[in-house]
């Protein structure tokens, strides 16, 4: 930890120059007027894409991407949704992402278990290499995989890609949990011992309750990253009965059906979930985001 | 070790054991390596055997048809005097500037703005609603937003427009279209997507420092960048560590945003070692090469995070005086 300064007792402030506070109040305002525009740069894709998802393509062509629409036109929406199947899209990302974050969790508890709590012996070691392999690039991994997916008949389909990243995402989980559980309070642990509850019964009757919060969160994280992943599904996953949103969008660039409407409203629809995710995780979010940066 | 030392700090040492006979402690012990089993037996299975089976590969010369041919180190000696090989990591010094370098600088000063000025002179909820709208970006799926953001800088895209009506019609151009302009427009996007992280992370450290330290700075008279700098930047050291480590290594595995964008194209301008890995692949099916480049990658990545995590330990020892 960084040096903290102790707060000295210092003496009472002497009454500063009302000028200060003058200036002090406009200059307030100055920084919320710069921080807030910059915000608002942030958030110009999404009205671009608003703007034009409802545009029809006589307005598009005349008006050009600025304009504001004459008409509702919501024929490039519906056109992405059939054409792409998009609730079977949707479905498949679910599937995926759903699974993942289930068995991710519940593998990262079990490693977890035996390195932070058992204590094995080389847990260091393993631990580390946990974090390492969080951090490979897939494509150190992909073509073995994707060879072997195609000889055991895996290779298309969405179990393939459920394995992979309940793999990958367990590493980081393992790391994450190893360290909290190194923490957890051994009182605990030895007074369930003494009560004569063995390791299975002290995982799920006293370190499980203890952990849900974390897990809560990584739960969130991992349905989150394994829902906007990309290569690996766009190399397992070939047909439309087995794409994630994310590739069956980007399959679709450049082909003559994805006029402008059309591509910011499959764009639209496709972040849809995502926004709502993260409005309705927020609050988790912002707490877990520094989890793997807090000791 | 680096990591056993970061780890050991996130450990207090054990609370000694009562002495139980050395053998009976082994049992109980061992009896935890069959938590391990399943995720080992996957481990090995998804991430170690691939693995090896890469390094194998990126010795040979394989369609991806028939059996591998052994060539040794050929592969390397050809990604020596491969020019879009060091194109490719030219453009990975660009990303690690976009991604890393930036957020990382423009992210600790909305942080302290957004939590020392904002949220201290107005309404946390001011801060918080500015704060996510920096974030949103971090939770798309990163090809989608690539994809919105390729139509917005087409040559009839919305970025042009917007330059005509402002009275800049002079400067409309190709941007992702033109080796000259299309990476320095790839960097713009990243730092977009990159940007909310590292102030949503120290955002949430800043508010583990005690208060009374910016109100008795304030007391003695010290400004705001005296604040920013004998209180904000220590305290939240080992966030910008583990920042700076993670948009690192997201910088040099960036692969969706360029497929998205650019292809690695326009010539090579934008291309990256892991769009150029699946490249060679998937579309020339070249697969020792792809491998060889693949593990090029993979140990710069590892040398980094070593590296990384080395640095954090030493500076957290060097904090308590050892």
């Amino acid at each position: 930890m960084a040096v903290t300064l102790t707060p000295s007792t210092a003496p009472v402030a002497p009454r500063r120059p009302v000028r200060d506070r003058h200036h002090r109040g406009v200059s307030r305002w100055v920084v919320l007027t710069v921080v807030t525009l910059a915000a608002l740069a942030m958030l110009v894709p999404f009205a671009f894409m608003l703007l034009n998802a409802f545009k029809s393509p006589g307005d598009y062509s005349s008006g050009g991407p600025l304009s504001w629409p004459t008409e509702f036109y919501t024929k490039g929406l519906r056109t992405y949704w059939t054409e792409v199947n998009f609730p079977l899209k949707l479905w498949n990302s679910a599937l995926i992402a759903g699974s993942v974050a289930v068995l991710g969790v519940a593998v990262s508890l079990l490693n977890a278990y035996a390195l932070g709590i058992g204590r094995v012996r080389g847990r260091l070691w393993i631990v580390g290499l946990f974090l390492l392999a969080n951090m490979l690039p897939q494509e150190a991994l992909i073509y073995p995989l994707y060879y072997v997916a195609k000889q055991v008949g895996l290779y298309n389909t969405q179990l393939s890609v459920i394995i992979i990243f309940t793999v990958i995402q367990s590493a980081f989980g393992t790391y994450l949990l190893a360290s909290v559980m190194g923490t957890f309070p051994r009182s605990l642990l030895e007074a369930a011992a003494l009560d004569g509850a063995g390791k299975w019964t002290v995982l799920w009757r006293v370190v499980f309750p203890n952990l849900r919060p974390t897990l809560a969160v990584l739960l969130i994280f991992f349905f989150i990253w394994t829902w906007n992943e990309f290569l690996i599904p766009l190399v397992m996953l070939i047909d439309n009965q087995t794409q994630t949103i994310p590739v069956a969008l980007a399959s679709l660039q450049g082909d003559r059906l994805m006029d402008a409407p059309t591509t910011n409203a499959g764009a639209l629809i496709s972040l849809v979930p995502a926004i709502l995710f993260f409005l309705i995780f927020q609050r988790t979010l912002a707490r877990g985001i520094t989890a793997g940066a807090e000791k | 070790m680096a990591v056993s030392e970061t780890l050991a700090t996130a450990q207090p040492a054990a609370t000694p054991t009562p002495p139980t006979s050395s053998r009976r402690r082994r049992g109980r012990n061992a009896a935890y390596w069959l938590y391990l089993l399943p995720g080992a037996v996957l481990f090995v299975l998804v991430i170690g055997a691939p693995l090896v089976g890469t390094l194998y590969l990126s010795l040979t010369k394989w369609s991806g048809i028939g059996d591998p041919i052994w060539v040794g180190l050929d592969n390397y000696q050809h990604l020596l005097q491969d020019d879009v090989f060091w194109a490719s990591f030219r453009n990975t010094v660009w990303m690690l500037v976009a991604m890393v370098v930036v957020p990382t600088l423009l992210g600790l000063l909305l942080a302290a703005v957004l939590f020392d000025v904002i949220g201290r002179r107005f309404k946390p909820r001011t801060a918080a609603a500015l704060r996510a709208a920096f974030y949103l970006p971090q939770v798309l799926p990163v090809v989608v937003a690539g994809i919105v953001w390729g139509w917005i800088l087409r040559p009839d895209g919305a970025f042009n427009s917007l330059l005509d009506a402002v009275g800049l019609g002079a400067l409309r151009h190709d941007w992702l279209g033109d080796p000259g302009t299309a990476l320095p427009a790839v960097m713009a996007v990243m730092i977009w997507v990159q940007i909310g992280y590292p102030v949503v992370v120290f955002m949430a450290a800043l508010q583990r420092v005690d208060p009374e330290l910016y109100e008795a700075a304030e007391v003695d008279g010290a400004n705001w960048v005296h604040r920013f700098r004998a209180i904000t930047l220590p305290q939240i050291r080992p966030e910008t560590f583990v920042v700076a480590l993670t948009c690192t290594i997201a910088a040099l595995k960036v692969f969706g945003p360029i497929f998205a964008l650019t292809r690695g194209g326009p010539e090579n301008a934008t291309n990256v070692p892991s769009y150029f890995a699946y490249y060679t692949f998937f579309k020339k099916l070249q697969v020792g090469y792809g491998s060889a480049i693949s593990t090029v990658l993979t140990l710069i990545i590892v040398v980094v995070a070593v590296v990384f995590i080395w640095m954090q330990a030493r500076s957290e020892r060097r904090d308590r005086g050892f």
